[in-house]
């Protein structure tokens, strides 16, 4: 057993790019689900319009990096106007249906033959569109030590990437625990009370879908750039679940929990992928119990019992608190 | 008698004690408001005024569609047909929200306390006019900064009133049931109502803090606002209404005041059904 790989491979994923992404869309569902209680089940649409927005102007259309950033903030916040117009005055289930579907309308359209030529089909779009990006990346090589192991691209994107998610938690903290944010728990726990109070909740419910949806799109750049490829697949419903687990491994409604639930996620996942993995190929596991080829799929059961355990013993998360989540029996 | 003395007595003086009657200063007037649920009439209010600065007790038996006359004054239920007018502005198709801005508050029967949300919070949030509930300026604390202490201060005051302060920093959720109903009105006052709708202000509320209700209510109206409120408890409507408006199965069929409607033919039929002084017993006369 090579303990000193394990160990470098499992940080170096706890900090890494996959971390950043799944942050950034459950900092966005933490704003809809943990702040303003809107049942948003199409985050990966959010992660897939960001991703598809830098990669789609770049290499199809010539454009600079920099405009198809601000490309794609302007087409999330369209996706969230869209989503939201229909469904934010009806019951919160319906927008559960809908937000899911609507991110499978978004993967299919993406992976369709008629728009092969721009968006790839369903194999995507690869190629250098983030050259901008890694031009500016000072750093030469990367970072090999015993603990942590990074190329140089994905050093520069690691780097970046928390910046990114340091400054919207930092202005995530500042919002919800203002006035504004106070409103938002309000329509979480009773929107019509809230309404009984002159606040017009229907434009706060969209503010919520907007701001949720753009740092979801961020977490669609950083998932675009790092790979230099976008895969439609990669967008699926399987994406939104992850990110809800994130959030409630975290604890729904603090403020950092989103942060610390996808290092955590990701800890478990590799640790226990690599722990398998030099298991079996050590003969220490037996392979009439779990063959090579059979553990990426035995990690996902193993971290599924994990959750459940989680569940069980600590429903409120890791920050979350517990004589609060009582509250929600509305006794 | 206090609630007899100045305006209030004597709009209970001039006025006819009949459905649908003309007040001398009416700050709710409805007209012809009807809401069908399928087959089913739930209200058919022909005429209603409500006196301004007057409490009105609006009473009736189960199903009479009270709540529903409540949600549709209130903007949280579109009416079928009619039109109604607060202050002389129309409210039809207005939205709930711009109703309440307009000073005309409602709580709810099934009391909708923020449960997770601290009682200082549940207060603060019904203040007006918040810089800090715009999405930029949330970004900007010192611009908010200052009104949100004014805000705190005006909220302890109000909670000092109703008795509620000890609990300013826990959890709605921890209250009782009857604080619960204090906190709501009490919240509702935050946002400096001209009127106010209670929808069963005493259900559930022990007796203790019953009287208290009835002293927050009476003070209401000794401040010059308006109350209109459903209830089920008689000796409350007795004891604090100026006026009774009864309704059944959809309609206004008494007003005046409480203790003419209580004599009133109609209404004793209303909750006792019509055949109330009929013996039913098989032996007759026995």
């Amino acid at each position: 057993m090579d303990f000193l790989f394990i160990t470098q491979q499992t940080l170096s994923a706890t900090i890494g790019v996959n971390t950043i992404i799944f942050a950034l869309a459950a900092i966005g569902l933490n704003m809809h689900f943990g702040y303003t209680g809107l049942l948003n089940f199409g985050q990966a649409g959010f992660l897939a319009i960001g991703a598809y927005s830098v990669a789609v102007p770049v290499i199809s259309f010539g454009l600079s990096l920099w405009l198809a950033f601000l490309i794609g903030i302007f087409n999330s916040i369209l996706f969230a106007l869209i989503l939201g117009i229909p469904t934010l005055r009806l019951r919160a289930d319906y927008l559960a249906i809908v937000t899911i579907a609507a991110a499978e309308i978004v993967r299919q359209i993406a992976r369709s033959a008629t728009f092969n030529s721009s968006l790839g089909g369903s194999d995507g779009i690869t190629g250098k569109f983030g050259k901008d990006f890694f031009d500016l990346n000072h750093f030469k090589s990367g970072v090999d030590t015993p603990i942590l192991r990074f190329n140089a691209n994905d050093l520069w994107v690691v780097i970046t990437g928390w910046l990114l998610v340091a400054l919207i938690v930092f202005l995530m903290w500042i919002m919800v625990n203002s006035p504004w944010g106070r409103l938002m728990r309000a329509i979480r726990e009773d929107e019509d009370a809230v309404r009984s109070l002159g606040k017009n909740v229907y434009l706060y419910k969209m503010q919520s879908l907007i701001i949720g949806g753009v740092i979801g799109a961020c977490g669609g750049f950083v998932y675009a750039l790092s790979r230099q490829s976008v895969q439609p697949d990669n967008y699926g419903t399987a994406l939104t679940f992850f990110a809800y687990t994130v959030l409630i491994l975290g604890g729904a409604a603090r403020v950092f929990s989103p942060v610390i639930g996808a290092m955590i996620f990701w800890f478990l996942i590799v640790f226990i992928e690599q722990l398998l993995r030099q298991g079996v190929s050590n003969d220490l596991i037996p392979d009439w119990l779990i063959g090579a080829n059979q553990v990426s799929q035995i990690r996902f059961m193993l971290m599924g019992l994990g959750l459940m355990l989680l569940m069980i013993f600590r429903p409120q998360g890791i920050f979350g608190d517990k004589k609060e989540l009582a509250l929600d029996a509305k006794a | 008698m206090q609630r007899h003395s100045g305006v209030v007595g004597d709009f209970v003086a001039v006025t006819e004690k009949a459905p649908g009657s003309a007040k001398p200063d009416p700050i709710l007037i409805a007209d012809q408001i009807t809401r069908n649920f399928g087959g089913l009439t739930a209200v058919s209010v022909a005429h209603l005024e409500i006196q301004r600065g007057s409490i009105t007790a609006l009473i009736g038996p189960n199903g009479a569609g009270k709540t529903t006359f409540f949600n549709l004054l209130t903007g949280f239920d579109s009416p079928n047909s009619g039109s109604w007018s607060f202050n002389g502005k129309v409210l039809n198709g207005i939205p709930p929200h711009k109703v309440a801005r307009l000073g005309m508050v409602r709580t709810f029967q099934l009391t909708k306390a923020l449960y997770r949300l601290t009682v200082l919070e549940n207060m603060a949030l019904g203040a007006r006019g918040q810089k800090g509930e715009s999405v930029l300026r949330s970004l900007l604390p010192w611009i908010w900064k200052a009104q949100e202490r004014e805000i705190e201060q005006k909220a302890i005051a109000i909670l000092a009133n109703f008795k509620l302060i000890d609990k300013k920093d826990d959890f709605a959720a921890a209250l009782s049931g009857g604080q619960r109903k204090l906190l709501e009105m009490a919240r509702a006052l935050m946002v400096e109502p001209e009127m106010v709708m209670l929808d069963e202000p005493m259900a559930g509320v022990n007796p203790a803090l019953k009287q208290s209700l009835l002293e927050h209510i009476k003070e209401l109206r000794n401040e010059g606002k308006t109350v209109l409120f459903v209830e089920h408890d008689m000796d409350m409507v007795r004891e604090i209404s100026d006026w009774v408006v009864v309704m059944s199965q959809g309609e206004v069929i008494a007003e005046g005041t409480p203790e003419s409607v209580m004599k009133n033919e109609q209404v004793i039929e209303a909750y006792l059904g019509a055949h109330h002084n009929i013996n039913l017993s098989a032996e007759g006369d026995s």
